[in-house]
């Protein structure tokens, strides 16, 4: 599902040069529930990025579903992240100026599907996360544990095969925490969907089928 | 534009108020400017009584002499026309009618200036006047050399007092004219039209009928506008022939049939043979547009640069959920049309109120400007390009973002 070869990532701004990544090779399977730890400033968001196609790696080889990634161009980066990929962030980023619904509609928007089906999945990827109840409210009328099943619902409304987490318990309490990790479970296990995602959390990592651990940029387990 | 769109605009510019009525201040002051210009001109030169015909009217209003030693321009004389447009074929009708001129009228003790055109009697058939009372005076009139004139009515209030004046009489520069008819006044942006007293042209003497240049000015009603190539071939082939007796050899006649914009554009550039003269004024007015536009568009632009880093984790997301740049600059774009058509409606409004204030006052005598759907039409697209105009650079530099950074809230 998805392969990297030799992936190193450089930041370069004007003073300094950072290595953020070294020598990754990796290999997720279709179906997987994997996650990924490591200290602070490791590279993880780095790793996470790059699989989720919102970066280019600096050196090496990545395919996503067979798919090379080194060359293409905007337009079909965006229609593999719109189709294949799902994204839950540790901060939420809901759009605030939309509605709970109008946030899950996002992916759908680009992709052509009608007014009347963009709201029927969005409403039923809304009930999946338990939130049918909340779909005219704005993002700031929300607790975090709200929000984050919002986003939840949002990275799935598309149904793709691949959910990307970075720290999505990272901004809960632990009860919270629990439910969203309980969401990713059932994805994963009921519909097949590969799962990445990263944590601090030892008790999620171990609910995970395998955890792949950095260590200043490079993979040591 | 797909409602999603539209909703989310809407909802942007009601959350950031203090963004919107500054851009909102900037906008409707620009396109006020420009929607006056455009009701300006439209009123000078889109079809209206009693330019009814304004259409398919053409006009000579410069001839040019040129010879290796001397150049001159000025208006036809009666001489040139006869020799040009009268009985042009394909033509529905032909009327000469001079300058506007400054004639005084002598009531009792008063002494009153007023405008007045000496016209031909068929001037009356091309242009549609409303009479008040009585009718223009005819070719009867005009070859029997009766002192004849028609008046506005505001003219008749100023001399006569209201009431019936057909038949009555006034002192025009020390000879009585009796009144054939009463017009309502004409604004002054009608420039064919515009006088307050018409007189005929009179006897035409010997002179006259040998002139070149002169006081007047050619009008030709075509049946249609499809006939203007074949009548303004036919009128270039009659001014390359004309001649007079007193001709030095290599001299050469230019002038030009033109529509009531050409017209216009002709002398303000000072060349009576440039055919592409509309053409060419038309570029101006675009171009002072556009210049015009320019400053409070950058101010605009400005402003929406300094939105990006607000909205940028909005605009990592969309990317993040596969939203392609071309999509997110038709996003932002069509935001910004949605801002500058609600200015350009609010901008229409003070339009209104600015033309009222402009007939009021005397800043421009006899000015009677109006809005029609057509200038709030004009308006409105002038409203639409200044959107894509000034929104365009900022939308395709918030597009270029990247994901990580702008999901960072991150610098450009
Ligand atoms: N956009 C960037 N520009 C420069 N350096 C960056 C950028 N993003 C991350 N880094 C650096 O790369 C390293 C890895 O960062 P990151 O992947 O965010 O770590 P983690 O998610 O494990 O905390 C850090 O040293 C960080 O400072
Ligand atoms: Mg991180």
């Amino acid at each position: 599902m998805i392969t990297l070869n030799n992936i190193d990532k450089v930041y370069r701004t004007e003073r300094v040069e950072t290595l953020a990544l070294q020598n990754i090779n990796l290999d997720i399977a279709d179906g997987e529930f994997v996650s990924i730890m490591g200290p602070s400033g490791c590279g993880k968001s780095t790793l996470l990025n790059l699989i989720g196609l919102l970066d280019k790696p600096t050196k090496g080889k990545l395919l996503l579903d067979g798919t090379h990634i080194n060359g293409a161009g905007d337009r079909s980066l965006a229609k593999m992240r719109n189709e294949k990929l799902g994204f839950v962030f540790q901060s939420f980023h809901l759009v605030p100026d939309l509605t709970v619904l109008d946030n899950v509609e996002i992916p759908l928007l680009y992709r052509k599907i009608a007014a009347g089906e963009r709201k029927k999945l969005a409403l039923a990827a809304l009930d999946r996360v338990g939130l049918s109840s909340r779909v005219h409210h704005f993002p700031t009328q929300l607790s975090g544990g709200q929000q984050q099943r919002v986003a939840i619902a949002r990275a799935i409304v598309g149904k793709p095969r691949i959910v990307l987490a970075d720290e999505p318990t990272g901004n809960l309490d632990s009860a919270m925490g629990d439910e969203i990790m309980g969401i990713l479970q059932e994805l994963n296990e009921k519909d097949g969907t590969t799962v990445v995602m990263v944590t601090h959390d030892d008790r999620f990592a171990q609910q995970t089928g395998r955890t792949i651990r950095l260590f200043d940029g490079r993979q040591v387990a | 534009m797909n409602i999603a769109n539209l909703k989310l605009a809407f909802r942007v510019l009601a959350r950031r108020k203090v963004f919107t009525a500054i851009s909102l201040v900037g906008i409707t002051l620009t396109l006020v400017v420009l929607m006056v210009a455009t009701a300006i001109l439209d009123n000078i030169f889109a079809a209206g009584k009693p330019e009814s015909n304004l259409d398919r009217m053409l006009f000579v209003t410069v001839v040019g002499r040129y010879s290796k030693d001397m150049s001159q321009t000025s208006q036809p004389g009666y001489g040139f026309l006869q020799k040009t447009i009268r009985d042009l074929p394909g033509a529905e009708r032909y009327a000469y009618f001079t300058q506007l001129q400054t004639a005084v009228i002598y009531s009792g003790a008063q002494r009153i200036e007023t405008q007045m055109k000496r016209v031909m009697p068929s001037y009356w058939q091309i242009l549609d006047f409303h009479f008040i009372e009585g009718a223009p005076f005819t070719a009867a009139d005009d070859a029997a050399d009766r002192p004849v004139a028609v008046i506005t009515d505001a003219l008749r209030d100023k001399v006569l007092g209201p009431g019936p004046a057909v038949g009555r009489t006034i002192n025009l520069g020390g000879q009585k004219y009796r009144i054939a008819g009463v017009v309502s006044r004409v604004p002054i942006t009608r420039m064919s039209a515009y006088a307050e007293v018409w007189v005929p042209i009179g006897a035409v003497t010997a002179e006259l009928q040998r002139a070149t240049i002169g006081e007047y000015n050619g009008l030709v009603l075509a049946h249609s506008r499809d006939d203007f190539p074949a009548l303004k071939r036919e009128f270039n082939t009659r001014v390359a022939n004309y001649t007079t007796a007193d001709d030095r050899p290599g001299m050469e006649t230019r002038s030009g049939l033109d529509t009531a914009f050409e017209a216009l554009a002709r002398p303000m550039l000072n060349n009576p043979a440039n055919t592409d003269a509309g053409l060419v004024l038309r570029t101006i007015f675009v171009t002072l547009a556009l210049i015009f536009m320019t400053l409070p568009a950058l101010n605009l632009v400005t402003l929406n640069l300094s939105r990006i880093l607000e909205r940028a984790p909005e605009i990592g997301v969309r990317k993040a959920f596969g939203a392609p740049k071309r999509t997110l600059i038709a996003q932002f774009v069509t935001e910004n049309v949605i801002l500058t058509l609600l200015g350009g409606a609010l901008g229409f409004i003070f339009t209104i109120i600015a033309l009222a204030a402009l007939n009021h006052t005397s800043f421009i005598p006899e000015a009677q400007f109006n809005v029609n759907a057509r200038v709030f039409g004009y308006g409105m697209l002038i409203a639409i390009f200044f959107g894509v105009f000034s929104g365009f650079y900022p939308a395709w530099k918030m597009a270029r973002l990247n994901p990580v950074n702008a999901l960072r809230g991150g610098a450009l």
